[in-house]
């Protein structure tokens, strides 16, 4: 690990404006700076402690939504009496992420900023090839093992997953990302690979997150998060879904459904088909079979990840009927 | 290194052989007190890191290490341009060539993450960054991946691990009912929580190496033929290693970088070895592939069995990892056919990883025993008992003891066997698809000679002092209760020297062999020190005992006396005071009477005089039966392994509450090994690209159910002195199997390569 200088931020403008410089890095849980930093991939020159900046770590839910601080960890966050009552997918979305060590250690701005877990990006050494590292350097993963690769928002430079769990759940919710300077929906905050793949969010240079805001909706509170994984704990998504649904006065109609997923896609991923197939409906197994099936619309296979693509509608139609289970509209 | 007392409780028969005694260290360990080897507080360290190969095969044509060299704090960087002047180093069976320089740098590039240079610095962190500043140019070559490389060709027969009786083709032609099928096993690794590395140390020609180390005496000679230097002069440390499981028996190319770094700067050196380089410093479990044909009548009989494996091995070395290990002795089988091969790839050479050879072989014979049985309609329980092997048909010899039998029936029973519907799909829990699979496993017994000190102190206290090691598979304890045992006290009263090659010799800690030997060598010297003290008890002048007219004494409740009570008894230091003696030393091996010093040194130091299971009139082995019931998801392929029971045949416990641990411990390992491990290899370099806990997936404790281990051995006295056999490594092997057999069971597919991940069953 390269030296590097250390600045204990005390205040967000001084955090903001030391982070202006190249090769700054802010450091908060620490658990993927550290990490990354021994795998060579990140060697930041000035690291900025923005731990001891005051007013960041609170999580607030009130009936318009639940405010949460950029420094709240994310085990404190997933324990929330609140959270768990209003937006249960995202608290059991973190409870279900990392290991109990990491969600004590890491914060929920962190979190969102996490990296892939794409072995080509990790291994420098051995794979100078990676546009997200290097750009234009080419992609190691394409050709290579895909197991645990994106089948949707590729593209020819980039197949690396978002390996996040809590990101999932907020961009089904249409939280949003507060820059103090400026709010971004979860959805717009994060960014498919194209052809500049190590742009991963629409964060500038200078720029923090301060905290989410996620609205409260009737959906939000009645959600889940489903995990698919082969390890029953401490494993990323082979494919995940959050789902939430509002039912029409008659109990049965679907007014309002949300659904994204995580561990296919390059980015926290909506499912916006899947929705609109859905909304207005009466829902049936068959029905929501069919209409999962839509989630994968634009997948591509690179040989190794074919299976998500097989897999994630299964997930999403087990989380939807599961709900659908829970709020009793179907048996 | 002396070890605290032990936290009573219990009764004080858990302190005799056979008691239910807590780890001896364990206090030491989880308050943190205990020291490893990366861990000695030595002044004046440097830090050593490696550099390793980003290719899987060629030449280092040159190496830049001019940025490295001038990066804050660096002392040295050593490449393939350095003769670092050592010698290659008598092997495992004592042979040694002549003269053959040792280069742990090599130029020759031989897989994906060989070491090739190293820089030693300050600090760790100038170390590592110094390391990446590192350019290396090298000269490609054509490289083979993997087993699965069309490249990889058949590699060659291994005439010594192939095995025939009988018309094994004729009679499977013959058979009405047969089988055929492939099975795989990948790339695994021991991914003990201790990675491995050392801290070395340099007095004049006196070499101190603090290594975690499964051999002490084997790794220090080693180290010693390296350097040129007398055995005496290295002294290797290990009072404790956190984990083994086979990859700390042998001493490896970066125990020479740091020793030679350390000798060159003078001044101490410690080396870590990454995570990441863990996976390639040393072998882990090979690839394997193999076809088994069974024939058999059409009421299950077992006419034939044909064996065809190969694992993969390194371009420079043969590791078999043995596919046709348990094949010949798990069932009655009058035609059988076994030949195993070894394919060269560009890995680094393969290594023992628990259960070796016996582990991958039970995946296949006992899947394709499952597989047979389902063919038949029969119960896989009933075709097991049906087909048992009434003695070994590969030696012809008689099994010492055999109570596998009663493993099948006991854990049968315990398990719930007949409850069990057989038709694959026919149990469900809503989209849970149920299980239930059996598999049985084997172990074969080692022995080798060991030796042992036994001290008794004016005080009182009885020290056990050996160079055997801990791993955390229980010596300190059963070595404290077998003197405890022998001089009637209490194991608080007892201390246990263990893990420097300065201490008296003993065999590894690999194959099970350790605790049978080493507990008859403690046994026998703690039985001469009796004697010696009875003998100066009942004629010294100054004993209490002298004129008690007793030709003998007792020795219990911690007190010495006359046989039955009958007259005064002592204590252990009122004894030694009244005797005048501040100390009594005795030191015993179980080498044959007469062995020479050259003998001794072999046996400590080499597998020379290391004994097979059928190198006697027996043929002796650890027996297992594993039940496993697994829930599948349908929808998902997950599997979760939702119950086990497991039951051994062992011999005696020394201590059945560490037997159990290690047990569970290598029925934990399986399940990772059913259902999680894999090296996953890019064809395109021959790296393992997930080479990291994160990625490399072993179990949580969320994937561990209940674990129901049963014991139904008898002491047998002909594998070892007091009547065990070995119990680590036998508890993985039949894991694997009785895990597909129940998700075969669940789910009506058959999945022949592990692991069992979730995209094989959707």
């Amino acid at each position: 690990m390269r030296d590097f200088s250390y600045l204990r931020a005390t205040s967000a403008d001084e955090a903001r404006q030391a982070a202006l410089q190249a090769g700054a890095a802010l450091l908060a849980g620490g658990t993927t700076l550290l990490d990354l930093a021994k795998c060579g991939v990140v060697e930041p020159e000035t690291v900025i402690d923005i731990t001891h900046l005051s007013g960041l770590g609170g999580i607030t839910v009130d009936e318009s939504g639940a405010t949460i601080g950029a420094l709240a960890r994310m085990g404190d966050v997933a324990d929330h009496r609140d959270i768990r009552a209003a937006f249960p997918a995202v608290a059991e979305s973190l409870s279900l992420a990392a290991s109990a060590q990491l969600r004590n250690m890491a914060t929920i701005g962190g979190n969102l900023l996490q990296r892939t877990r794409c072995p080509y990006f990790r291994d420098p050494g051995a794979f100078p090839a990676c546009n997200k590292r290097n750009p234009g350097s080419g992609c190691s993963a394409i050709g290579g093992v895909t197991r645990n690769h994106a089948v949707l928002g590729t593209s020819d430079a980039c197949i690396a997953s978002n390996p996040g769990d809590l990101a999932v759940a907020l961009v089904a919710f249409d939280a949003v990302v507060d820059l103090g300077t400026r709010k971004v929906a979860v959805d717009d905050f994060f960014l498919t690979p194209g052809d500049t793949p190590d742009r991963e969010t629409v964060l500038q240079r200078g720029e923090m997150i301060v905290g989410i805001g996620i609205p409260a909706s009737a959906a939000a509170r009645h959600s889940t998060y489903l995990k698919v994984r082969d390890r029953q704990s401490y494993e990323f998504a082979a494919a995940s879904a959050a789902v939430g649904i509002e039912f029409e006065s008659d109990g049965r109609t679907v007014r309002d459904i949300r659904v994204a997923l995580g561990g296919v896609a390059t980015k926290p991923w909506r499912a916006r088909a899947v929705e609109q197939a859905l909304t207005g409906k009466i829902l049936d197994a068959e029905s929501v079979e069919k209409a999962s099936r839509l989630a994968m619309e634009g997948a591509v296979s690179h040989g190794g990840n074919r299976y998500k693509i097989e897999l994630a509608p299964r997930v999403v139609t087990r989380a939807i009927l599961k709900m659908a289970q829970n709020i009793g509209v179907f048996a | 290194m002396t070890i605290m007392e032990p936290r009573k409780h219990g009764d004080a028969s858990d302190g005799m052989v056979g008691g239910r005694q807590t780890r001896f260290e364990g206090q030491l360990k989880v308050t943190g007190a205990a020291t490893y080897a990366l861990e000695y507080p030595v002044d004046g360290l440097a830090h050593a890191v490696l550099v390793q190969s980003t290719i899987p095969a060629g030449r280092v044509v040159s190496i830049d290490a001019s940025k490295a060299l001038a990066a804050p704090g660096v002392l040295m960087v050593l490449t393939p341009d350095d003769d670092l002047g050592l010698t290659v180093a008598t092997d495992w069976y004592g042979n040694r060539p002549e003269n053959q320089p040792y280069i742990p740098l090599p130029r020759e590039v031989r897989f994906n993450g060989e070491a090739i240079a190293a820089v030693v610095a300050e600090s760790r962190e100038q170390a590592d960054e110094a390391a990446r500043l590192i350019r290396v140019s090298y000269e490609e070559a054509p490289h083979v991946a993997s087993l699965d490389d069309p490249k990889a060709g058949e590699g060659m027969v291994m005439d010594n691990l192939s095995s025939a009786w009988g018309d094994a083709e004729a009679a499977f032609a013959a058979a009405p009912v047969q089988i055929e099928a492939e099975y795989s096993t990948p790339r695994e690794y021991h991914t003990a929580m201790e990675p491995h590395g050392l801290t070395v140390k340099w007095d004049g020609d006196q070499l101190t190496v603090w290594e975690p180390s499964q051999w002490s005496h084997g790794m220090a000679r080693t180290y010693a033929e390296w350097f040129g230097i007398p055995y005496e002069n290295v002294r290797l440390i290990s009072p404790f290693i956190g984990g083994g499981f086979g990859s700390k028996g042998a001493v490896l190319a970066y125990g020479a970088v740091a020793a030679f770094a350390a000798r060159k700067l003078g001044r101490p050196v410690r080396l870590a070895v990454t995570r990441p380089q863990n996976f390639t410093s040393y072998g882990g479990r090979a690839a394997t592939r193999q076809t088994i044909k069974l024939g058999a009548t059409e009421d299950g009989v077992l006419q034939a069995i044909v064996h065809r494996g190969a694992s993969e091995t390194s371009t420079y070395a043969v590791w078999p990892e043995q596919t046709g290990a348990a094949t010949p002795i798990l069932y009655k089988v009058e035609n059988f056919s076994s030949q195993h091969r070894v394919v060269p790839v560009n890995t680094v050479t393969p290594g023992a990883l628990r259960g070796p050879g016996k582990n991958p072989s039970a995946y296949g014979i006992e899947s394709a025993i499952e597989e047979l049985a389902y063919k038949l309609g029969m119960d896989p329980l009933e075709i097991r008992l049906k087909n048992y092997a009434d003695r070994d048909y590969q030696s012809g010899k008689p099994w010492s003891t055999r109570r596998l039998r009663e493993a099948l029936t006991e854990g049968a029973e315990a398990f719930g066997w007949s409850k069990r519907s057989h038709a694959p799909r026919s149990m469900r829990d809503g989209k849970t698809l149920i299980g239930w699979g059996i598999s049985c496993g084997t172990f074969p017994v080692i022995q080798a000679p060991s030796e042992a000190m036994i001290r008794i102190l004016g005080n009182g206290r009885v020290e056990v002092v050996s160079g055997a090691i801990d791993m955390g598979q229980g010596t300190y304890t059963i070595l404290a209760q077998t003197a405890a045992e022998v001089f009637g006290v209490p194991v608080s009263q007892v201390d246990v020297k263990l893990g420097d090659s300065r201490l008296p010799g003993s065999a590894i800690a690999g194959g099970s062999m350790l605790a049978g030997s080493i507990l008859g060598a403690v046994h026998k010297a703690a039985t001469a020190a009796r004697d010696e003290l009875i003998g100066l008890a009942l004629s010294d002048a100054n004993s209490p005992l002298r004129d008690t007219g007793a030709n003998t004494l007792a020795f219990s409740d911690g007190r010495i006396g006359v046989q039955r009570g009958e007259g005064p008894s002592l204590t252990l230091p009122e004894l030694m005071a009244a005797l005048g003696r501040d100390e009594l030393e005795t030191r015993r091996n179980t080498l044959p009477d007469g062995a020479t010093a050259q003998e001794h040194h072999q046996a400590w130091t080499t597998m020379a005089k290391v004994q097979g299971p059928t190198m006697g009139e027996y043929s002796m082995h650890s027996w297992c039966a594993h039940f496993a019931e697994v829930r599948v998801d349908e929808d998902f392929g997950t599997v979760r392994v939702s119950r086990m029971v497991s039951a051994f045949d062992c011999g005696r416990l020394y201590n059945p509450r560490l037997v159990e641990s290690q047990w569970r411990g290598g029925i934990i390992m399986g399940i990772g090994q059913a259902l999680l491990e894999e090296g996953l290899v890019d064809q395109r370099n021959a790296r393992t690209i997930n080479n990291n806990v994160g990625d490399y997936l072993v179990p949580t404790n969320s994937d561990i159910p209940d674990i129901q281990v049963i014991s139904v051995g008898v002491p047998d006295y002909n594998a070892s002195a007091l009547g065990g056999k070995g119990v680590g490594e036998v508890g993985i092997v039949g894991v694997a199997p009785a895990i597909a057999n129940a998700v075969f069971h669940a789910t009506g597919k058959r999945v022949r390569d592990l692991p069992i991940t979730l995209e094989k069953l959707i």
